[in-house]
């Protein structure tokens, strides 16, 4: 069974997407902050992170520095789903190493759940 | 009636009620009364300077005095501007505080929607689902609004990202047309699209030019009575894409054409048929279409229909 990271601080969000996730098979790792998050990243070895950026105790951009600087950690795709618009945030994302920079207000549920199977497939 | 208009540009205590500002801040009252002194400084000037002549000092002195007061109320009348663009940078900073704020909750809403519609937690009943896509419907219209208001407050503070890159508009505009399909078909329109042959691609932001033909497309199939047709029309002029979109729909009333790109206009006969609406679209193209260096304009008949065109560089 795949294991996603699921870095995202609202509850609302982790409930929905992560009850789809479930539901299509997946094992969900949730984390409410960025600390925590990173923490999980490195000892329960998922195989994709889904990062929010605007985050509690440790903002999702450094969050992703830390995960790409980290051997360990730096394989692993990232998908970044968040609010948070604005060419400077999507380039430095991207730059850093994230797979995707998805808009949660773009896209449907199964858009996303679309978009992190072939993540995973890749 | 046009008399009452230019009357009421000079009604100066009304103007200033407009802008939330008291008489004694107010720029353009405060500019009636500093002519009004500098007028009065001439004549007392002069009146005086005739009757004492032999004593310069204190005609000297009365105008040095009048110099102060005019210097301290073109000081207020500096301040009066700051305020007024203060209030303006404050509006545009509330629209996209507001609007970002707005899109997360709104953005959960939808998808736990979604996930109820899908079925995915339990068997929905049919009188349910009607009432599911009133949420969905609902939530869609406040999330298009939000996201109008974001655009608008990044034109406003100059922050509409434009990552220009060569497109073809030909194939952009095909591919709107086929997403408009369903509501096309619902609403008995029917759109014709000529371009000319081998046309050049335009060098602009692919999802900017996107959303100002959009929304030209929305608004020529939305306000349409009975049957509707509607032609888009794409050429090379000079140096310029052309692009054109007529329509038979209710038209532009004579005297509200002048306010037609102003943000949150709405026409009074538009409110007729049809109440949904910001009344932002045009007033985004029209930015969009400048933006990006091109030209934008409309020719309009009330009850015939509406023609809007816009111009876009070949790279």
């Amino acid at each position: 069974m795949k294991k996603i990271l699921f870095i995202e601080d609202e509850s609302a969000l982790q409930k929905t997407l992560g009850e789809i996730l479930r539901q299509e098979g997946f094992e969900i790792i949730p984390a409410l902050d960025g600390e925590t998050g990173l923490e999980m990243a490195k000892t329960k070895k998922p195989d994709l992170i889904l990062l929010d950026l605007i985050l509690p105790k440790l903002h999702g951009l450094e969050v992703l520095k830390q995960l790409k600087e980290d051997p360990g950690t730096k394989g692993i795709p990232v998908i970044i789903l968040t609010n948070l618009e604005g060419i400077g945030h999507v380039d430095t994302a991207l730059e850093l190493g994230a797979t995707t920079y998805l808009v949660k207000a773009q896209y449907t549920l199964e858009e996303v759940l679309e978009k992190i199977k072939k993540a995973l497939q890749e | 009636m046009d008399l009452k208009k230019i009357f009421s540009q000079f009604n100066i205590v009304v103007q200033c009620k407009r802008y939330g500002l008291s008489l004694w801040q107010c720029p353009q009252f405060l500019f009636l009364i500093m002519g009004v002194v500098i007028i009065g400084t001439a004549v007392i000037t002069y009146a005086i300077g005739t009757r004492y002549v032999e004593d310069p000092a204190l005609i000297a002195l009365i105008i040095l005095l009048l110099t102060t007061i005019l210097f301290i109320i073109a000081f207020i009348i500096i301040q009066g501007f700051e305020r007024l663009a203060e209030a303006n940078r404050m509006k545009s900073e509330f629209i996209s505080v507001a609007s970002h704020q707005l899109r997360s909750p709104l953005s959960n809403l939808r998808w736990a929607i979604e996930l109820l519609m899908s079925g995915r937690l339990g068997k929905i009943e049919k009188k349910q689902t009607e009432y599911f896509k009133i949420l969905k419907e609902n939530s869609g219209r406040m999330m298009e609004l939000i996201s109008d208001l974001l655009t608008v407050s990044r034109i406003e503070q100059r922050t509409l990202p434009l990552k220009k890159q060569e497109f073809s508009l030909e194939n952009l505009i095909k591919e709107l047309i086929l997403e408009f399909k369903p509501f096309i078909q619902s609403s008995n329109i029917e759109v014709k699209f000529k371009a000319e042959e081998n046309l050049p691609k335009i060098l602009a932001d692919p999802s900017q030019i996107r959303l100002a033909a959009e929304n030209l497309l929305d608004n020529a199939t939305r306000y349409i009575k009975d049957k509707g047709e509607v032609e888009i029309k794409l050429e090379k002029k000079r140096g310029d894409l052309y692009f054109e979109i007529g329509d038979n729909g209710v038209g532009i009333p004579k005297e509200d054409k002048k306010y037609i790109f102003q943000k949150f206009f709405r026409s009074e006969n538009v409110l007729k048929y049809q109440t949904q609406g910001s009344g932002l679209g045009l007033y985004i193209t029209k930015s969009i279409i400048e933006k990006s260096g091109g030209k934008i304009g409309f020719s309009s008949q009330e009850g015939k229909g509406s023609t809007f065109w816009f111009t876009l560089p070949i790279k």
